[in-house]
């Protein structure tokens, strides 16, 4: 069974923190291939569209029937624990912060043999089941554990490094106000989290869900306005130094496009809330969680974002709404790059329309709030990077890869 | 029909020279290199210019190759080969060599394994070892070879039953051997209680499992007898060589290498078998790859190498030599020097140029080498068998 997980203690002001260092960076183009299958979460190599071979470690040209042929395909995950090893010694500074290490030697049902990342759990000769992970530095890297799960499985300290449990680690959400952070605050409660912290803004404005929150038991809230830097910049100053797990579930949503509905004032406040929003937070909890990415087992992991999946493409009818989740998405990649020197991930969820006042006009299906919320924390239990949730923006995406032209031209609510 | 080899008749291998390895050098692989050409004209009372050929190998010559290497050393030879296979470079260099001299491509060649090693050496060398090991190895606990042999061995000890005190028993042979060996880096005799408990590194392996990664060189020449006659200096003949790159790529964990690919043409070539071998320079990067190479090479059958090892004595008056000058395991890793090692060492022992180490009577001497750990593996083997000239 696993090692119990060491709870989080009060911190020790004198002791010195942990810097952030993060696992080797430098990968070939081939394996970026990899990277993008962790990142949504498949368990995905190069299978050779002539012969059928699979491919491991990742190549140009299939190393069988020599085809450049090659595609990134689901194949199983399952595989045989041949031989492992326990590191007592590495050269790179990541490593030693964190030895002993585990590594093992699989051989994959789908074929190829592949070093991973080894659960405490496996035993030599052991069935095992591999997944795509991403690692601190932003590469994917195969980490295995026994083919059925087991107690505890995500205390594994080593293979903790590469998601962002919230068990034991403490939560900012932004805005409690509305029914998705309610449903949040209860699936990181169930999920094991620490602290909940939720804020919230326009004090005037009653809210059952913020109501909820707060008889919850782990939950504090504090006032927090995404739209007044003073507000930010109070709160990072009061919390920051404890927020592990961001979730910016910023929320402004009014139907309309450009034409029929010239409004700058709409359109103002939706960049204040969903871009200059996101600048605000990054700009104050931003370098204070960059800085603790390696404070213990439980130091700064997360940065999430809940976008629209219209972020990706207009849609007509929240025509400046989705402009504003398109810029709130660019900026995550820069803030995604800025964030990677402490090894804190920025994780970006894309849904559809919710059952909420402001989507009535949308007709099913439509998301609601408790699956979101679920979806997330299952999400960051897994590590993944970008989630699309619901059938509008998994269709979405398949829409764009295939003809991005088609999508732009009938996409509809 | 498949084309008979041609025999190495009228090659001699010479001039067996070791440039004294010192753990971390402020010199570089240029520098090391540089030694080696001066060492073996010395040796060999030659002029720098009668040396018409090259074969370089080292890690860390870059940003040049060999090329620029025939620039520091100011030398316009008329053949020159960049070996870049690492521990099975050193019989491949011979090989190579031999056939440019019997081809008359080139007279005399100056086969050379160089390596420095500064501080941040080992580790800048396997950060960017190769596409494979920095995708799909190196992020994984960045072990370097450590890792990738502590799977080959705990595989290999489960699977063939071999136990942490059958690699102890070569490891201690191979430390006596050395004892006497002045450019030895480890010269304290090791016991079997200190191999055992020796700090664990990535288990199974431990401590004395392990190179020591130094800078140093190896070198030696090779020309037609009729040369090496003139030169009145002792010399070698080839028996029989082999090579191989990335044999058995099926087997899912590496438990034998390309010479077990080789082996009957091996020693058909030679025209000896593996009982007439007086001893055996087998690469030992780790020992579970010297076992390998017993196996593979034909002295046991795979998995009977602890078994075949009871009886027999590893140190240089034993039954059964192996390194004896003690090997990488105990005169330390100079790079692709390591390579070159094995090479020096059967030529110092056929031409009865050891120092307190000599193999009785030694008329065949076994050099086998073992490289280039490219993913879970190492791709190359090679090896020769040399006869007293």
């Amino acid at each position: 069974m696993t090692t119990l997980l060491p709870t989080p203690k009060r911190k020790d002001p004198v002791k010195r923190t942990r810097k952030p260092s993060n696992p080797p960076r430098q990968r070939s183009r081939e394996a970026q291939g990899l990277a993008a299958m962790a990142a949504s979460g498949r368990f995905a190599l190069q299978v050779c569209q002539e012969c059928s071979k699979v491919q491991y470690p990742p190549q140009q040209f299939c190393g069988s029937c020599l085809s450049d042929r090659l595609k990134w395909q689901d194949v199983g995950n399952g595989g045989k624990l041949l031989a492992e090893t326990t590191l007592q010694h590495s050269n790179d500074i990541f490593f030693r912060d964190r030895l002993p290490w585990r590594l093992g030697i699989i051989v994959a049902d789908a074929g190829p043999s592949i070093v991973v990342h080894l659960a405490e759990d496996c035993v030599q000769g052991d069935r095992v089941r591999m997944s795509l992970a991403i690692d601190r530095s932003g590469n994917a890297a195969i980490t295995a554990r026994p083919e059925k799960p087991i107690a505890r499985e995500e205390d594994d300290l080593q293979l903790r490094e590469m998601a962002f449990d919230p068990k034991d680690r403490r939560v900012l959400i932004v805005d409690g106000k509305t029914e998705i952070g309610l449903e949040l605050a209860k699936a990181f409660t169930k999920a094991g989290a620490r602290d909940i912290f939720v804020g919230h803004s326009q004090p005037w404005r009653a809210s059952i869900h913020l109501d909820a929150i707060k008889a919850m038991d782990k939950t504090t809230t504090y006032p927090l306005d995404v739209t007044d830097t003073d507000s930010v910049e109070e709160l990072a100053a009061m919390i920051g130094d404890k927020v592990e797990i961001m979730v910016n579930n910023s929320y402004h949503l009014r139907m309309g496009g450009v034409l029929d509905r010239f409004d700058i004032n709409t359109s103002h406040d939706e960049m204040e809330i969903h871009y200059h929003g996101l600048m605000r937070l990054a700009a104050y909890f931003g370098p204070v969680m960059r800085s603790r990415g390696a404070d213990g087992h439980h130091g700064a992991s997360a940065w999430l974002n809940i976008l629209s999946a219209y972020a990706w493409i207009n849609n007509p009818l929240l025509g400046t709404y989705s402009a504003s989740q398109a810029a709130a998405l660019s900026l995550s990649q820069c803030l995604r790059t800025e964030l990677a020197d402490g090894g804190v991930r920025v994780v970006n969820t894309f849904i559809g329309p919710i059952e909420d006042e402001w989507y009535q006009l949308a007709p099913p299906p439509k998301l609601v709030p408790a699956t979101v919320a679920k979806r997330i924390v299952e999400s960051l239990q897994r590590g993944l990077e970008d989630i699309p949730i619901g059938a509008v923006a998994e269709e979405i995406i398949q829409r764009l890869a295939e003809n991005p032209k088609e999508i732009e031209r009938t996409i509809k609510l | 029909m498949v084309k008979k080899r041609q025999n190495y008749d009228g090659i001699a291998v010479c001039a067996p020279v070791t440039i004294p390895y010192s753990r971390y050098s402020l010199r570089s692989a240029q520098w090391f290199c540089g030694r080696s050409i001066a060492e073996l004209i010395k040796s060999a009372k030659i002029e720098k210019n009668d040396i018409d050929g090259f074969c370089i190998s080292s890690f860390t010559l870059a940003p040049d190759s060999a090329v620029g290497l025939m620039q520091h050393a100011g030398v316009s030879p008329r053949w020159l080969d960049h070996i870049p296979m690492g521990g099975a470079s050193g019989v491949v260099a011979l090989r190579r060599a031999a056939r440019a001299i019997q081809a008359g491509d080139a007279e005399l060649i100056a086969c050379i394994g160089a390596d420095t090693n500064h501080v941040d050496t080992f580790r800048d060398t396997i950060a960017t070892f190769s596409q494979f090991a920095n995708d799909a190895v190196y992020p994984y606990g960045s072990g370097g070879p450590n890792s990738s042999f502590a799977f080959l061995t705990d595989y290999y000890m489960r699977e063939f039953g071999v136990s942490r005190e059958d690699f102890g028993k070569l490891c201690i042979a191979q430390r006596d051997n050395a004892l006497p060996v002045a450019h030895a880096m480890m010269k304290k005799p090791l016991t079997m209680e200190q191999y055992l408990n020796a700090r664990l590194i990535a288990d199974p392996i431990r401590l004395f499992d392990c190179v020591m990664p130094c800078a140093g060189a190896e070198a030696f020449l090779v020309m037609s007898d009729e040369r090496a006659q003139s030169l009145h200096i002792p010399y070698t003949t080839i028996l029989s060589t082999i090579e191989r790159h990335n044999a058995f790529p099926d087997d899912p964990v590496q438990f034998r290498g390309g010479w077990a690919l080789d082996v009957d043409e091996f020693y058909s070539q030679a025209g000896i078998g593996p009982e007439d071998i007086n001893f055996l320079q087998a690469y030992d990067d780790y020992p579970v790859i010297c076992f390998m190479q017993i196996e593979d090479l034909g002295f046991c059958k795979k998995g009977e190498v602890a078994n075949f090892l009871s009886d027999k004595d590893l140190t240089v008056n034993g039954n059964f030599p192996v390194n004896t000058s003690g090997g990488q395991l105990s005169v330390g890793q100079a790079g692709a020097g390591g390579g070159y090692l094995g090479v020096v060492e059967t030529i110092r022992q056929l031409t009865q140029q050891t120092q307190g180490h000599q193999v009785e009577k030694a008329k065949h001497g076994l050099v086998s080498c073992f490289g280039m750990i490219n993913y879970d593996r190492g791709l190359c083997t090679s090896a020769a068998i040399l006869e007293r000239g």
